[in-house]
This record gives C-alpha cells, sequence and structure tokens, in this order.
C-alpha cells in the first residue's frame, strides 16, 4: 500500500479550466431558479397570509410540499417523471432552473410572510388613519419594512440554493459537479478535483455573502 | 384643497348611536350614543380595559361594531363594516395619533409628515412639502425634517405624529393616550401643542390619563365603565361633583397623588 500519497497541485489546477465551464450553468441555474422563486415567494406568502381560505389554503398546501420533499426528488420528478406526463422531453436546465424556484418559492413564501408579518400592527394603523388604502399601505409602508428584514434569510436561501444546485449533476447538466465527476472519470485525481470543486462553491458563496454584508453596512438591512 | 363643509355650524361631526361591540363573548362596548359638534374638545377618561380606546378606535374603523349606528362628518359606518368607500373617505377627514406614535421608521421626518398628503390627496411633492415645513415648524421639529424617526426623542416623535396627521388637513382628530408611552419630562410639550391645536378650534377626542390637562381643555369629559358610558359632562362637573359612585372613586384613585 502507497502511505505516501502525494497532492498533486498540477493535477489540482489543470482541472480548472474544465470545471470553469460549469460555472456558468451553476450560476445560471441559481440564479434564474431563486429569481422566479423569489416571484412565487411573494406571492404564496402573501397569500398565506390571507385570511380568506381559499387564497390560503392552497399557498399551505404548495409550501408544505414543496419544503417537505427534497430538492433532488423535485428535479427528478420533473426531468424524468414530468416529460412521461406531457410527452415530450424537458430540457435538463430548465428542470434544474424549475426545480430550485419551485424549491426555494417555498422558503422564500415563509421568509415573506415572517418579514411581513414581523411589521407592527400599528404601522398598518397608522397608514389606513391616513387614508391609505389598504394596498397603498401595505406597498409604501408594510413592504419596505418587511423587505429589509427579509434580506439576511434571502441571502441564507440563495446560499442553499446554490449548493443545492450541485445536486442536478444526476440530469446531467454541466453544472460545477458535474464537469468534475467528468474530468475525474478520465484523471481519476478525485481528491484534487473535489477539492477544487468545493473551492469553487465557496467562492461562489463567500461573493454573496460579501455583497451582503455590504448592504448591511450601508444600512439597507435590517430595522 | 379646500374641503366642502358638508356639515353646517350645529350638525355633529360624529355621531354614535346605541353602538355595540362584542370581542367574542366579551361585551366591549354598550349602547354607546356620542355625539361631537365642530369645535368641540372632548375628553374620555376610564380605567384601563374600560373601552375608551375601542370607542375611539371605532370612529375610524380601526375596530369594526356590531350593532347601532356611526356617522362621521356626514358619512355611515356600517356595522361588521369592511373597507367600504364611506370609511376610506372618513379616514381621509379623521387623524389620529396613536400610543406609540406609529412613526413610519423608514421614512424621515419629511416623508412621514409627505406621504399621506402626496398619495391620498394627490398634492404635489412641493405642495406637501410646503405644508409639511409649516407643520413641523408648528410643532417645534421644523430643524429635524431629514432625520429619521428612530432619532428623536419620544416627545418629538409624538408630534411629528402630531404633524402628520394634521397634514391631511383633517376635520377631526383622535388622540389614543398620546403621552401615555412618554417619559415624564416629555408630556408637557406633547400636551402644548394640543393645547395649541384645541385653541385654534380642532375638534378633539382625546383618551387620556391627564387629568389636569383634560379639565384645563375639554368642553366635555365623559367617563366610560366597563363600556358604558356612566357620567358625562363639562370637566367642572365631572371632576368636582361627580354623580356616579364608579367615577368618584375612579377620580378619588386617579387624582390622589
Amino acid at each position: 500500500m502507497d502511505v505516501t500519497f502525494q497532492f498533486d497541485w498540477q493535477a489540482a489546477f489543470a482541472s480548472i479550466p474544465f470545471l470553469l465551464e460549469g460555472i456558468p450553468y451553476t450560476l445560471l441555474i441559481s440564479f434564474g431558479g431563486l429569481a422566479i422563486g423569489f416571484f412565487i415567494g411573494i406571492l404564496f406568502g402573501l397569500l398565506r397570509i390571507s385570511r380568506l381560505p381559499w387564497l390560503k389554503i392552497p399557498a399551505v398546501a404548495y409550501i408544505e410540499i414543496f419544503r417537505g420533499t427534497p430538492v433532488l426528488v423535485q428535479v427528478l420528478f420533473i426531468f424524468y417523471g414530468l416529460p412521461q406526463l406531457l410527452g415530450s422531453p424537458i430540457n435538463a436546465l430548465v428542470a434544474g432552473i424549475a426545480a430550485i424556484a419551485v424549491n426555494s418559492g417555498a422558503y422564500i413564501s415563509e421568509i415573506v410572510r415572517g418579514g411581513v408579518q414581523s411589521i407592527e400592527r400599528g404601522q398598518r394603523e397608522a397608514g389606513l388613519s391616513l387614508g391609505l388604502s389598504r394596498r397603498q399601505t401595505f406597498r409604501y409602508i408594510i413592504w419596505p419594512q418587511a423587505f429589509r428584514r427579509m434580506i439576511p434569510s434571502l441571502g441564507n436561501q440563495g446560499i442553499i440554493s446554490i449548493k443545492d444546485t450541485s445536486l442536478f449533476s444526476v440530469i446531467g447538466v454541466g453544472e460545477l459537479v458535474r464537469q468534475g465527476q467528468v474530468y475525474i472519470a478520465t484523471t481519476f485525481n478525485a481528491l484534487e478535483v473535489y477539492l477544487m470543486v468545493a473551492l469553487l462553491y465557496l467562492a461562489i458563496t463567500l461573493t454573496l455573502s460579501l455583497v451582503l454584508r455590504q448592504l448591511e453596512r450601508r444600512g439597507l438591512v435590517g430595522q | 384643497m379646500t374641503h366642502e363643509k358638508s356639515t353646517s355650524g350645529s350638525d355633529p361631526i360624529v355621531r354614535m348611536d346605541k353602538v355595540n361591540k362584542h370581542f367574542g363573548s366579551l361585551h366591549v362596548l354598550k349602547d354607546i350614543d356620542l355625539s361631537v359638534s365642530p369645535g368641540e374638545v372632548v375628553v374620555i377618561i376610564g380605567a384601563s380595559g374600560s373601552g375608551k380606546s375601542t370607542l375611539i378606535r371605532c370612529i375610524n374603523g380601526l375596530e369594526e361594531f356590531q350593532q347601532g349606528y356611526l356617522e362621521v362628518d356626514g358619512s355611515p359606518l356600517v356595522p361588521h363594516g369592511k373597507a367600504t368607500q364611506a370609511l376610506q373617505k372618513i379616514r381621509t377627514e379623521v387623524g389620529m395619533v396613536f400610543q406609540q406614535f406609529n412613526l413610519f421608521p423608514h421614512l424621515s421626518v419629511m416623508d412621514n409628515v409627505t406621504l399621506a398628503p402626496m398619495k391620498v390627496r394627490g398634492w404635489s411633492r412641493d405642495d406637501a412639502t410646503e405644508t409639511a415645513e409649516r407643520l413641523l415648524e408648528r410643532v417645534g421639529i421644523s430643524d429635524q425634517a431629514a432625520k429619521h424617526p428612530e432619532q428623536l426623542s419620544g416627545g418629538q416623535q409624538q408630534r411629528v405624529a402630531l404633524a402628520r396627521a394634521l397634514a391631511m388637513e383633517p376635520r377631526l382628530m383622535l388622540f389614543d393616550e398620546p403621552t401615555s408611552a412618554l417619559d415624564p419630562e416629555m408630556i408637557g410639550e406633547v400636551l402644548d401643542a394640543m393645547r395649541e391645536l384645541a385653541r385654534e378650534g380642532m375638534t378633539m377626542l382625546i383618551v387620556t390619563h391627564e387629568m389636569g390637562f383634560a379639565r384645563e381643555v375639554a368642553d366635555r369629559v365623559i367617563f366610560i365603565h366597563k363600556g358604558e358610558i356612566t357620567e358625562e359632562g363639562p370637566p367642572e362637573e365631572v371632576f368636582d361633583s361627580p354623580q356616579n359612585e364608579r367615577t368618584q372613586s375612579f377620580l378619588s384613585r386617579v387624582l390622589k397623588h
């Protein structure tokens, strides 16, 4: 047995150009999915708050279903399952974006609900008492405050969803992990390549964290 | 933007006729009859939980009521009232100052005051700003317009809240314990601003525990006990020779210190 295993830096660096080809897919799936998920989250988060059961119940059902099932199962269902229903194949990239969208959408719904409900009742009453309509009160008073409070949680969800895209190697999208696997299949440098893959994820998530911290420092977040 | 005087001098601005409100099994307001004339200052007193805040919150529809009739400035509010057009109209004509100020923390002092006139009355920013400057000057905060509420003291915040409500040029002002959340040394400045408003002829309905202020400013004092108006009259009568024994025991408790 060879106990003096040497970490092969050269092999590690050599894999980088090939791995970088996966980054656009990782970013596209993450941010494309999150952007759609954000709109889903606003819509369902607000429906969830409604006192009308026929608005609230579908929102609760959506949130529970997509928060309560693994994102891997969701993407497999979309990529392999739905085509049987539709009779035509679904592009793997589209399936990935859709899975992140519905999954993060469920979590973001709860973030939106929590943010909106965290605003003191008196804010709404003050708006209404000034003659603002309920819609105006929400738009000018509740939402701006709620959104600031939501930003840290949204950033957190962003990081989670970016990492979730690594699972989508199973449907063959050429994202970061998939690129790593393909590379390793020919060079067998699993240790070096997966370390590089990990570092690239870290580079993406740390950048996002830094941007968020910057927002926080400029006083745009919180309170 | 002068609003039509839909009510002539003697028509009441507020008319409540046998208004009843329940919170579940709790009967919060019992057959409330109340009428407030233009220019009148009415102070409502009573123990906490007696329903006095609920009463004034019914007037601008922040609380629903179940039976009775309520009319504000000629617009009727119906029992179980939802956000009807009448309610919307009433809210533009009725200002409110809250115990917790409820300023908008994400907006500057100036924007707090100009928001509603611009969005509800459709004023231009210039017009709204001009009015806001005048009102902030009047309540003594003109040099703080660019600050955010959290940078002001409680007394200053409440005076901004007063300016914000007045910017809508209301026909009636409701005050829900406006000094109860203030440090003692700041109560005076808020009461002074209210006193001045009363002197200018604003119609005011005030829930307060400040008995000295009530005696001085009120045209009429109303005592509420367990959701019922049990005594009503000029301040000298209510404070100096209360007829109802509930009023007597309440006053002996609050006036002692």
